[in-house]
């Protein structure tokens, strides 16, 4: 395990971190999910999760977006009322700070979006969700979302269904970031898109992400999203998290096995 | 309660068809709909010797509500004449032998499948609603888990996504029927396919109303002076729409009205969709604008 000091990020960012993630673990009967994960997210900080295939990426998104019940561990997030262990707390509140200060991107746009409603309906759904209830208003900030996505205006009223991939992957994100989450949790944004249709959703990503503060979890497979985007990096194998540190530091220098197959491009997808 | 055995009824029924057994049970499901306005409470639908397009649910309601000694009303659109409303009411007075009216006044229950009549109900009375699809999030979260639990932790965003979509694709709220409402603050609630201009009239009533839907095993209530409201966007206010005419027949300005194709060379009137409001009314001798002598007469 790389011997990374970490401490640096709790001086540059804020003392408290945002997620504090203590000994989670995730068995699906005897198959192990995800095993004695622990770390912290500070505010503003993007961290990406790598790993081969099985290696329980998805198992702890999901433990940690509350979409999954970890069998052990705790998942301790910054509320605006101070620390709270969301592996714990009542559903109701869990799905509340799901629609307010958490986002979900799904890989697959499908899972995320809603493709019986129009692109207006998608990204207006969480306001509306949170009680905003004048029409206009709702439209003007789907048109401004669509804007800042890169989907003109003249597609609010489209459904989903008639949206390429990318598209439909930006108009997720735009529904998604519409009531301005603290936390965002991505599962391969850029899984199942074109080459140069993922540079230009990375560049969107970045660019987001930068502007709004954003604090992110990223699962991939792909190295040049990690790089992109990642501050720092945990590596998963096998359920356990085998290396993580500042991204720089672990691809310049991976530690475990695992991490020098992936950065020398073997296990590259 | 207990069972009725009268010579003049129809031998091999129970009062009411069902089972004393079942009534009880749609009771308890009545019972706890009341005390949770706007609720769907599961119950166990029985087979009744009807398609369930025909309003199985309220007709299990209307059994289990039912005295020997209640007036009943069926409606169907409004009118008491349909072949539906007929057979209901047939089936009732074979069944239950109780008596029957078409007057909304004197009826102690009324059954009605997309209308609510025009004079104001009454303390006392009861109004049973034959539903048809109760779950107002259906359209966009077919989920019935999902839905449940949106109900549960009052999640209603989506239902105004659908009023959204509805004003995005038609520059209104074009939902005309089944238009939803929210209970006391709390339970959204499809008010069954009647008209939106009925909406009002679902809150405070003072009679008891009733929603049973048999098919989908649910029975929701709104007990008297319930406050229901007809959900909409600041900018686009829900409203009461009807067409903008008289009845022709009995010139009443505040009825909802059907659109009747009076021959084939494009004759139309407007005529009252509540029968026996219009027929009150022209008794009284109200007259609308075509209510010449036949025409009235031969209803
Ligand atoms: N619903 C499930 N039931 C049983 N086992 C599961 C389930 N979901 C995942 N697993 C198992 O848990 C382990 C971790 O799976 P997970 O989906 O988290 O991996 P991953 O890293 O996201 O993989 P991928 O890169 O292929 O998406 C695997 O062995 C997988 O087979
Ligand atoms: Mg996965
Ligand atoms: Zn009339």
């Amino acid at each position: 395990m790389g011997a990374v000091d970490l401490s640096i990020w709790a001086n540059v960012n804020e003392a408290t971190p945002l997620l504090s993630v203590q000994g989670l673990c995730k068995n699906y009967g005897a198959r192990v999910g995800c095993a004695h994960v622990s770390f912290d997210l500070f505010p503003g900080e993007v961290l990406g999760i790598v790993g081969e295939s099985g290696s329980g990426k998805s198992t702890l998104l999901s433990c940690l977006a509350g979409h999954l019940k970890p069998d052990q561990g705790e998942v301790i997030f910054q509320t605006a009322q101070g620390p709270r262990d969301t592996v714990v707390m009542a559903e109701a509140e869990r799905r509340r700070m799901a629609r307010t200060d958490w986002a979900f991107v799904h890989q697959n746009p499908r899972d995320g979006l809603r493709m019986g409603v129009s692109a207006g309906g998608n990204v207006g759904e969480r306001l509306m969700a949170v009680g905003a209830r004048h029409y206009r208003d709702i439209r003007a900030t789907a048109v401004d979302w669509l804007g800042r996505v890169e989907i003109a205006s003249d597609r609010i009223d489209d459904r989903p269904r008639a949206f390429s991939g990318g598209m439909q992957q930006r108009l997720q994100i735009a529904r998604n970031l519409v009531t301005g989450p603290r936390l965002v949790f991505m599962d391969e944004p850029t899984g199942g898109l074109d080459v140069s249709v993922q540079a230009r959703l990375l560049d969107l990503l970045r660019g987001l992400v930068r502007e709004m503060g954003l604090s992110a979890i990223i699962v991939t497979h792909d190295l040049a999203v990690v790089r992109l985007l990642a501050d720092r990096l945990m590596v998963m194998k096998g359920g356990h998290v085998v290396e993580q540190g500042l991204t720089d530091q672990v691809l310049d220098d991976p530690q475990h096995s695992y991490t020098q197959l992936l950065v020398s491009s073997v296990l590259q997808v | 309660m207990t069972a009725h055995h009268d010579a003049t009824l129809a031998d091999s029924y129970n009062f009411a068809y069902l089972d004393e057994q079942t009534k009880r049970m749609i009771r308890r499901a009545i019972l706890k709909g009341v005390a949770v306005p706007g609720y769907q409470v599961p119950f166990a639908s029985r087979e009744m010797p009807m398609p369930y397009g025909w309003g199985t649910g309220g007709v299990q309601v209307t059994a289990a509500c039912l005295t020997p000694d209640d007036r009943l009303k069926v409606i169907d659109q409004g009118a008491d004449d349909t072949t539906n409303a007929v057979s209901i009411r047939k089936f009732f007075q074979r069944t239950a032998g109780v008596a029957v009216t078409e007057s909304t006044v004197e009826a102690t229950l009324i059954q009605t499948r997309h209308r609510i009549p025009e004079s104001a109900l009454t303390a006392g009375q009861i109004l049973v609603y034959q539903v048809p699809i109760p779950e107002p999030l259906r359209f966009l979260e077919p989920r019935e888990t999902e839905t449940r639990k949106m109900h549960e932790l009052e999640e209603y965003g989506l239902i105004h996504v659908k009023l959204y979509e509805d004003i995005a694709r038609h520059g209104t709220i074009a939902t005309a029927y089944a238009y939803p409402v929210k209970v006391e603050g709390r339970y959204v609630m499809d008010p069954s396919p009647i008209p939106k201009f009925d909406n009002p009239k679902l809150s405070n009533s003072p009679a008891l109303q009733l929603f049973g839907a048999g098919r989908e095993q649910r029975i929701y209530a709104l007990p008297p002076f319930t406050h229901v409201v007809s959900l909409d966007f600041d900018d686009h206010p829900f409203e009461a729409s009807k067409a903008p005419h008289d009845c022709d027949l009995c010139g009443a300005s505040d009825s909802y009205l059907d659109e009747v194709i009076t021959d084939d060379q494009g004759g139309r009137m407007f005529v009252c969709s509540d029968t026996d409001f219009c027929r009150v009314r022209q008794e009284a001798g109200h007259l609308g604008a075509m209510a010449v002598p036949n025409l009235a007469g031969s209803a």
